[in-house]
């Protein structure tokens, strides 16, 4: 099927222009979220029935604060790209679908940072 | 920009349930629930550094009955998009989009979440159990 001239084809853009950034970029993130999450799911499960003190010891260690943080700005980013997505499919009046999208991108930068800023003072202890 | 008369394509539930868009909506289903349940791993943490008083809380919370089927289900979506989200890489690669193969992924993608969850939740339980 050849519709598209070639220089359309050499520069690789389709009817909206853009998109392959932003489909890449839930790729990546959904890459580095599969070590990342088994990584957790496991680490949490060590922590079942952990008191205060042992719970605080287990995230406040270097490696464990580290890729905790890894893991909420990976899961915050993959997390507002999807659901840019989910708004671009379903909401179809246009200032709606605009501020949902940024106020959920708001919204996922703030608690990523919030809890990172959490961990770092329980690793740090401040 | 909404036309007046234009044919619409039907919705979901005019459809019969499939092997292929089930797991497909689901999926995204999924997304959504870990999306808003990331909250709470957010509130965990915060409660952690806040203090004593404010994990106990939290942990109440989160170890009461309906805190630990939020908390299942939430163990349920993120194995399921886990595993879908594998299944996508290798659509993604240009694999596995012959019929037949698309329906036997999905059903193990749905039998492998449930089972891992469940797994989880016992070895949970079991750590729970020693400590």
């Amino acid at each position: 099927m050849k519709f598209r001239s070639p220089l359309v084809r050499a520069k690789g853009l389709g009817a909206a222009k853009s998109g392959v950034d932003h489909w890449l970029a839930q790729r990546v993130a959904a890459v580095a979220l599969v070590p990342l999450v088994i990584w957790f799911v496991i680490g949490l499960i060590g922590q079942v029935g952990a008191d205060y003190e042992s719970v605080k010891a287990w995230v406040g260690r270097p490696v464990n604060a580290v890729l905790l943080i890894l893991l909420l700005g990976t899961m915050f980013h993959h997390a507002q790209l999807g659901m840019q997505v989910i708004y671009e499919d379903y909401i179809h009046t246009n200032w709606l679908k605009i501020a949902s999208i940024y106020l959920t991108k708001f919204a996922a930068y703030l608690l990523a940072v919030g809890a990172s800023f959490a961990v770092l003072k329980v690793a740090l202890g401040g | 920009m909404q036309s007046e008369n234009r044919p619409l394509s039907p919705h979901l539930q005019i459809y019969k349930p499939q092997w292929t868009w089930v797991p497909s909506i689901l999926y995204r289903i999924s997304g959504g629930a870990l999306a808003v349940g990331s909250l709470l791993l957010v509130y965990w943490l915060i409660a952690l550094a806040s203090g004593p008083d404010a994990f106990a809380t939290a942990q109440g919370l989160l170890g009461s009955l309906i805190g630990r089927i939020i908390l299942f289900g939430l163990t349920l979506a993120l194995c399921y998009h886990l595993l879908g989200g594998i299944r996508h890489l290798f659509w993604d690669a240009g694999l596995g989009f012959h019929v037949p193969t698309a329906e036997r992924w999905a059903k193990l993608t749905v039998a492998g979440a449930i089972v891992l969850a469940v797994l989880i939740w016992i070895v949970a339980y079991a750590v729970k159990g020693a400590a």
